[in-house]
């Protein structure tokens, strides 16, 4: 157990700071703080021409979508970049447990996610017509950090295809700007056709948005406690598919002689 | 001669090597495809579906945008990682005239994104696609890839001193979408954004596609767009020359 607990926090700490050692206030902030920022404006702006909802629609969306950004590419990137880096072998010669392995290192990429989105509803209460009741945060913040969560156990599934996947990253651009589309980011999702509601439905934070606005409109965390655990439930889903996909490629690339050819 | 012969082959090069890039491929077209797929969806939730051509004509030129960020962004950065970078600057032709096709390039596979997203409208979604005045279009068109082009030689020129270009290009997508009225008209924005949007080729740009297509002056429009992008050539040109000297001074150039 305690070998569990130690490859958890101190293993994921040390791999995040080893797999994202050139991320520096340089490229973080243009890119994690100021780009989100703008995104916000833009579809704020674009929903008040379309007249389609309000701001504060646009900045819960945008805000926890935006954590998006360090869940999916971080999180992708926790394990892809293992088998870029050609650390994959000597890591999975490790007799270490692969789920703390694995899910120790997307603590900090919950925590740069939790950031990011918190910087955006600040912005967003600055600069737009969003000003949700002060009561509203501790439960706004439970919803993000769960909504982070759930996203980066999506970011891990894409991760672990690039166990085996020549580019992996592709995918994870895809994934992670069709779920403005998808998770009612933008649009409510009773104004897309059924069948992507339905897959909008299986992705990450399309629930906990859903929770985020309600909550930020005034209502208690009690009464979106369904969705916020169907968030819960999907993030767990996920988790346990990328569980799943490393346990399986680590077997096959072990098999095959292929954990780090391309 | 000389001059004009290297200019387009270096554009042709560079086309045809972007054309290989999956990943580029992606900014041009599905980038803009998605962007008016939302902004499609948004419209016509806010019962406005009359606005579809519109917002069809915006995400194309935000398609021609984003790809001449990205390359923009890239274009020095890319030729660091390739170790490149200094045989390009000891070349004996200008690094302008080298430069200055790779962004051209970049803004002309944009081309891509605006057919893309006027077939995706036109069957995906039943926008009719009716030009009013077919030459002007014709005419706007170059026009802006050509003043996009020539504003992403300024941002590559200023990149030459900055080694995280690509994230200054990341951060620039959405500021100059949102003020540029691409898809937002300019009139819904605080008034300091005027003057910044008046500055912006693509906002002269978009505007004479949109006027050309949906009617309008759109000829006024494109020569705003061309002559912004001359003035973007001059000062591209100078930052470019200093900021070259200032990183071979500090032996900074190929450092990443």
């Amino acid at each position: 157990m305690r070998a569990f607990v130690r490859v958890f926090f101190i293993g994921g700490v040390i791999a995040y700071r080893g797999l994202f050692n050139w991320i520096r206030p340089a490229m973080y902030i243009p890119t994690m703080l100021i780009g989100p920022v703008f995104q916000i404006l833009f579809f704020a702006y674009l929903g008040r021409y379309s007249k389609v909802e309000d701001d504060a629609f646009f900045v819960v969306g945008n805000a926890i979508q935006a954590s998006a950004m360090s869940a999916v590419f971080a999180g992708t990137m926790t394990i892809a970049n293992e088998r870029q880096y050609q650390t994959l072998a000597p890591l999975l010669a490790t007799p270490a447990n692969r789920f703390a392995m694995f899910m120790g290192r997307a603590v900090p990429v919950i925590a740069s996610g939790v950031l990011v989105s918190a910087w955006g509803f600040l912005m967003g209460w600055l600069l737009l017509d969003f000003d949700p009741p002060a009561s509203s945060l501790p439960a706004l913040a439970v919803i993000v950090v769960v909504s982070v969560t759930s996203c980066t156990a999506f970011g891990l599934t894409l991760g672990s295809i690039g166990m085996r996947a020549r580019d992996v990253f592709m995918s994870a651009n895809i994934a992670y700007y069709l779920m403005w589309l998808l998770c009612g980011v933008n649009i409510p999702l009773s104004a897309l056709p059924d069948w992507l509601a339905q897959i909008g439905k299986l992705l990450p934070l399309t629930h906990g948005i859903a929770a985020g606005r309600e909550v930020a409109a005034g209502a208690s965390l009690s009464s979106v406690s369904g969705l916020v655990w169907t968030e819960v439930a999907v993030g767990t889903a996920w988790a346990v598919v990328a569980t799943t996909l490393v346990w399986w490629f680590e077997r096959e690339g072990r098999r095959r002689a292929t954990l780090e050819t391309f | 001669m000389r001059t004009t012969r290297l200019l387009l082959i270096g554009v042709r090069f560079h086309v045809k090597s972007l054309t290989l890039s999956v990943f580029f491929l992606l900014t041009s077209v599905f980038m803009p495809l998605l962007v008016a797929t939302v902004s499609y969806y948004m419209f016509k939730a806010g019962g406005k579906p009359g606005t579809l051509f519109y917002a069809s004509l915006g995400a194309a030129v935000y398609g021609i945008w984003s790809t001449t960020l990205f390359g923009s962004g890239g274009a020095i950065q890319w030729q660091r990682w390739q170790g490149t970078l200094e045989l390009i600057v000891s070349a004996p032709a200008p690094f302008i005239l080298l430069v200055l096709p790779l962004t051209i390039a970049t803004s002309t596979i944009g081309l891509y994104s605006l057919v893309s997203t006027l077939v995706w409208g036109r069957f995906a979604f039943g926008i009719p696609f009716h030009i009013e005045q077919p030459l002007a279009f014709v005419v706007a068109v170059p026009a802006t890839i050509l003043g996009l082009g020539l504003l992403g030689l300024l941002f590559a020129s200023t990149f030459v001193l900055y080694r995280n270009a690509n994230a200054l290009s990341n951060m620039l997508e959405w500021p100059v979408l949102l003020v540029t009225g691409m898809l937002v008209p300019l009139s819904l924005l605080p008034g300091w954004a005027g003057p910044i949007a008046w500055l912006l080729a693509p906002t002269w740009g978009v505007q004479a596609i949109r006027e050309a297509a949906i009617g309008g002056t759109p000829w006024p429009d494109a020569g705003m767009t061309i002559a912004l992008g001359l003035v973007y050539l001059a000062i591209g040109a100078v930052c470019l020359r200093h900021f070259e000297l200032a990183a071979r001074r500090h032996a900074t150039l190929s450092l990443t």
